[in-house]
């Protein structure tokens, strides 16, 4: 077993993280939208997918194969290589900004520490922000190719809302990077784990601030109009079918994990939580909280879209622009001067 | 490790030959965020991560976000070939590759080959670009926030429809 | 980690000049005026790479805030000048240099 060497099993461990880590995610995605007609139907007083399967258990399987069975249909103006790598870009750039995520703690195999996060980049919190401001042109680029009305527009007021709010969400988070001290999101948790505090107490209005701006980003409900059926016929993904549709709203689902995955790492905690047990569900334990604190998060989005209207065009980019980029701002602003007042 | 660098110099290259080639701007634009992209990571293999990020940041999701945008917005269409003038292009070239040769000969002959200059562990971190940008360049970090505002109210300007 | 392989000074410079001088061509051969300020952009970068490859060589920071500043001052320069080309779009109707050339001679 000593004849491993480090960057040999470096190598296997991180390929075995990375296929468990997207099946998991595949699978998350598939019964997030099972989990979101249930509780949309149940706020709305009706039953939800009910036939497919126990409870409508088995129905993302039955949509899947519909998916996959539907027929491709290209528009003939459309711009073919554009058309088609429009929905691959955003569905390969959903699954690539969890490759920093720490979802638990460290164990110990062959004599090497194993952790359980795919990488931990110094700068993994700039390395999801990145990624994100790239899911722009997915969205952008299949609304152009599709060389049609509605989904011009869709794509066009979709993208300024997302640069828009990124602006607003990179603020929020400066705050948390402030307070400690690193761009590493490993080192995050381990500060919140340090100081026995979750972020959320230090920093309540950036976590406000933050989770707007990534409804925005998601393209959710209240700021969805991009994609709204009753504005835009279908948005961006109008001229879309069968898988590449599917892959969209893949690709969207995987943003909601990621922004809620994110949500908890900075101002929950991440995976802390009361620790147990024998060894075995030491490790465990910490991989449980952070799901179920994620699946919270999750749950709050679909609890949001079946309650709340969406907002206007305008009052959207007004909002993003006038009220939420000031109230980050004076958060940073607030924030630092605490920082300088306990130092000195 | 090293043969990475490689790897994303030969995208680099293809892809900048895409943007000086390609007739639609549109694509020009695509395979110019591929560069950018490919960049980014030379940035990575050559110690500088804090700048690769920023990099994918600024100049990749959000200088080519707005290229691609207006490009979208003016839908121009393909580019028409010019036949303005036969000498630009009879003799441009071969002294471009005349150009492109002798700098590559300079720097074979008089760029140092291998140092062995060592530096403090996170060098290209964040820690250490703060540390320096607002210490020694505090100033010109002030002075580029002031010329941002001024180029938001020169776009907001030109844009507008009627002043 | 200090040592990605050893990646010599000369190799990054020939890479960086490999495509300044594409954007160079880019510039002078171009008609559209976005692909003359996309070339622009590349040629900045081949500049920022080169100033990234002197930064490690020399074992100084300072290299990598020049392409800092060089980042952000080609953000600002992007926004003005595409607002010059739509306004220039909106007068001219037309994206072609030729097109744009009210100059005598």
């Amino acid at each position: 077993m000593t004849t491993f060497s480090d960057t040999a099993f470096l190598v296997v461990a991180t390929l075995v993280k990375i296929t468990i880590v997207l099946v998991a995610l595949l699978t998350v995605v598939a019964y997030l939208s099972w989990l979101e007609r249930k509780v949309i139907a149940h706020i709305q007083s009706r039953w939800g997918p009910y036939r497919v399967g126990p409870h409508g258990l088995l129905q993302p399987l039955a949509d899947g194969i519909k998916f996959l069975f539907k027929e491709d249909i290209v528009p003939l103006e459309a711009d073919r290589l554009i058309y088609l790598l429009a929905p691959f870009l955003g569905f390969t750039l959903a699954f690539l900004s969890i490759a920093v995520i720490p979802f638990g703690t460290s164990f110990q195999l062959l004599g090497r520490t194993v952790w359980l996060q795919i990488t931990n980049l110094d700068v993994g919190l700039l390395f999801v922000f990145a990624v994100t401001s790239l899911g722009v042109y997915s969205i952008a680029l299949a609304g152009w190719s599709s060389n049609s009305k509605y989904p011009l527009f869709g794509s066009l007021r979709s993208s300024a809302q997302m640069i828009s709010y990124e602006l607003s969400l990179a603020l929020a988070v400066i705050g948390v990077i402030m307070i400690s001290g690193s761009l590493s999101l490993r080192d995050i948790v381990e500060y919140q784990q340090a100081h026995g505090l979750w972020n959320i107490v230090k920093q309540p209005i950036g976590f406000l601030v933050y989770f707007t701006a990534a409804i925005a980003e998601t393209n959710r409900v209240p700021f969805d109009l991009p994609e709204g059926e009753t504005e835009l016929v279908g948005g961006f993904h109008t001229e879309y079918s069968s898988l590449k549709f599917a892959m969209f709203f893949m690709a969207e689902y995987t943003n909601m994990v990621t922004v809620s995955c994110l949500a908890t790492i900075l101002f929950f905690g991440g995976w802390l939580g009361p620790v147990f047990g024998p060894a075995w569900m030491q490790v465990l334990l910490p991989v449980f909280w952070f799901c179920a604190k994620v699946f919270c998060f999750l749950f709050f989005y679909i609890w949001m879209r079946g309650t709340l209207p969406r907002f206007r065009y305008d009052q959207l980019m007004s909002f993003g622009w006038k009220v939420l980029l000031p109230v980050g701002l004076l958060n940073i602003l607030v924030t630092s001067l605490i920082i300088t007042w306990r130092q000195g | 490790m090293a043969i990475l660098f490689y790897i994303f110099g030969a995208v680099a290259i293809i892809a900048a030959l895409n943007v000086v080639l390609q007739r639609h701007p549109v694509y020009s634009a695509l395979s110019l965020i591929v560069v950018l992209c490919a960049i980014a990571g030379e940035y990575l293999l050559l110690n500088a991560e804090f700048i690769a990020v920023i990099q994918v940041i600024v100049y990749a999701g959000a200088i080519m976000v707005l290229f691609v945008l207006v490009i979208m917005l003016l839908n121009a269409g393909e580019e028409v070939p010019s036949s303005r003038s036969r000498v630009t292009r009879w003799l441009g070239a071969p002294l471009l590759a005349a150009f492109l040769a002798e700098m590559l000969y300079v720097i074979w002959r008089y760029a140092p080959m291998i140092t062995n200059v060592t530096w403090e562990s996170p060098f290209g971190g964040p820690k250490a670009i703060g540390r320096l940008l607002f210490n020694i360049y505090v100033l010109p970090f002030e002075l580029t926030s002031l010329l941002i505002l001024v180029a938001i109210l020169g776009a907001v300007v030109l844009a507008k429809k009627q002043l | 980690m200090n040592d990605f392989g050893m990646i010599p000074l000369s190799h990054i410079l020939a890479l960086s000049l490999i495509i300044f001088v594409l954007g160079v061509a880019g510039f002078l051969f171009r008609r559209n005026i976005i692909t003359i300020f996309m070339c622009i952009e590349l040629m900045l970068n081949a500049v920022n790479l080169a100033f990234v490859g002197f930064a490690r060589e020399l074992g100084q920071l300072d290299g990598q805030l020049f392409v800092f500043f060089i980042i952000v001052v080609a953000a600002a320069e992007a926004a003005v000048g595409l607002g010059i080309i739509i306004a220039l779009y909106r007068t001219r109707q037309s994206l072609n240099i030729d097109d744009l050339d009210s100059m005598k001679l």
